[in-house]
């Protein structure tokens, strides 16, 4: 990438560049089509979830205990599961990124399996490792823990399913940072711990938060591992989405207000995060 | 040039794709007759299936086994289908209320609830009342199923004050949740239980005729071929049908 552009920029301000010189032609047609007929993809659903939602009944809908609880949980749990990718993640990321060792593709690929996998399968593997006779979970059993229908049964679910979203888009953004940096630090006498928190961290950090809000919103997002492994209850294991598909079946308007209560609650956070942190962590 | 030949044949393929998606639906020669039923019926309609397929050589009979208030939801929003079947009375109400029924709802088999234990009966639950018992954790479905609004009458009736564990959102959920003794007993129909067979072990819940649900079975007006939908419903209420539902453990319609 550096050898295509023959200058150190960011690669943020690189795609600005060509985007705005009229040296390189209009866009052609054959890619505007199919970006349009794309963006209408996605957002005429979007759009018609808003123009069917009744709007009216939306604050009466907003304290309810059920939605407040429901609402609470989810954002409990994805908060506590993006800690928990940031924890475990991040150093996952920077092994696959910066260390090369036999197998290290295997692992790589172990890491992403869990993104095709569809997530009510998650929640069954879940359930075989954390179940009360799962391999793990049946000698918890035995010392009286019991992880299925709990609340930490939902952020173990959440994890699952984020961190390989984590992981990829951090490794990815360690790889995108200059190692050459990493090598003069070296040589200046830092050790490995020091690089990683003084230069690899600063240099990778946009990716990595951008990684934490692609796994925040994922696991806000999560039904089928979440309702097969921690089961759906009010308060403890029923988040939004849960409540969103259980609304559903009686009462479809009321699941059209809650869809879109979670996703304004959804946008609302990823502004505040963008204002916060992204934007100052580009500059 | 020639790196130009790739990318016209991009939109083509969209094309393709999009053409692909739009199609499909209409058989050529043979005939499909859909199905929406209930997941409790999937044992019975699977056998029924084999039935009316043997009889009628040229229909393909695809079934579709969800919640009730799914599929009836799924009949309003206009899935393409000839039948519905549900698992009682205010789910069935949804398509009515849809104008998506083609004929007067037929009831054709009454369920009731039984609680199930795992296979050994771990936890050594004895009675319904043993709920109560703290150590003791449960499975429902979730009041949006209609086994979830009979489970709720009878842990009323019985003065059960104990909430489960969890509300799953159908009844095969509560049965799978008890079979891998991830729960200690559930509610589920007496049918799910004889399907079930030596996986579990039921017992009888006191009070269990003041939780009768009544399943009703309807044709649906964006049948393709209302005929083939009649002969479907005109199986499941034949004697045949009937003897078969009654081998599940289904009651006979009122």
């Amino acid at each position: 990438m550096r050898a295509s552009t023959g200058r150190r920029t960011s690669p943020h301000q690189a795609t600005a560049d060509s985007a705005a010189g009229p040296a390189v032609g209009r866009a052609p047609l054959r890619l505007l089509l199919p970006a349009l007929l794309g963006l209408g993809l996605l957002a005429f659903p979007l759009l018609s979830l808003l123009a069917r939602t009744p709007w009216t009944t939306m604050p009466a809908r907003l304290v309810e205990p059920k939605v407040l609880d429901a609402l609470w949980l989810s954002l409990l749990t994805s908060t506590i599961a993006m800690g928990l990718c940031l924890v475990l993640g991040l150093p996952l990321a920077w092994v696959l990124a910066r260390l090369s060792f036999p197998g290290r593709s295997f692992l790589r690929g172990l890491v992403t399996v869990p993104l095709v996998l569809p997530p009510v399968v998650a929640g069954v593997a879940l359930l075989t490792a954390f179940g009360r006779n799962g391999v793990l979970g049946g000698p918890l059993r035995e010392v009286g823990i019991s992880i299925p229908f709990t609340t930490t049964a939902v952020v173990i679910a959440h994890t699952f399913v984020a961190l390989p979203f984590f992981v990829i888009s951090v490794e990815g953004a360690l790889r995108a940072t200059n190692q050459d940096y990493d090598v003069v630090a070296a040589t200046l006498g830092a050790d490995r711990w020091t690089i990683f928190r003084r230069v690899t961290l600063p240099l990778a950090f946009p990716g990595i938060v951008a990684g934490m809000v692609l796994g925040w919103a994922r696991s806000l997002g999560e039904f089928g591992a979440t309702i097969t492994f921690a089961g759906n209850f009010p308060g403890t294991t029923q988040t939004m989405p849960l409540y969103v598909y259980e609304a559903l079946q009686s009462d479809p308007d009321a699941a059209l207000v809650l869809s879109v209560i979670l996703l304004l609650v959804s946008i609302l956070v990823l502004a505040l995060l963008r204002e916060r942190w992204l934007y100052s962590a580009v500059r | 040039m020639s790196p130009r030949r790739p990318a016209r044949r991009v939109p083509a393929a969209l094309l393709l794709l999009v053409a692909g998606c739009g199609g499909g639906t209409t058989g050529e020669g043979s005939s499909t007759l859909t199905v929406l039923a209930a997941s409790s019926l999937s044992e019975t309609f699977g056998a029924l299936e084999d039935i009316y397929e043997e009889e009628r050589t040229a229909v393909d009979v695809r079934i579709s086994y969800d919640s009730s208030a799914t599929l009836a939801g799924q009949a309003v929003e206009g899935a393409p289908a000839d039948v519905l079947a549900t698992a009682d009375e205010v789910t069935m109400r949804t398509a009515t209320d849809g104008g998506v029924t083609a004929t007067e709802p037929e009831p054709f088999a009454t369920n009731t609830l039984v609680l199930v234990v795992p296979a050994g009966n771990p936890a050594g639950i004895e009675t319904f009342a043993d709920l109560e018992n703290d150590d003791i954790s449960y499975v429902t479905c979730a009041e949006s199923a209609p086994c979830g609004v009979l489970a709720k009458t009878l842990l009323d009736a019985n003065q059960i004050e104990a909430a489960p564990k969890s509300f799953e959102v159908d009844v095969k959920a509560v049965l799978t949740k008890v079979e891998l003794d991830e729960a200690d007993a559930g509610l589920v129909y007496e049918t799910d239980a004889v399907a079930s067979g030596e996986r579990s072990e039921t017992i009888e819940i006191p009070k269990a005729a003041e939780g009768i649900t009544s399943y009703l079975i309807v044709t649906l007006k964006q049948s393709e071929d209302p005929s083939l939908a009649q002969e479907w419903v005109d199986l499941v209420l034949s004697e045949k049908g009937q003897r078969i539902l009654g081998e599940a453990g289904f009651g006979s319609p009122p």
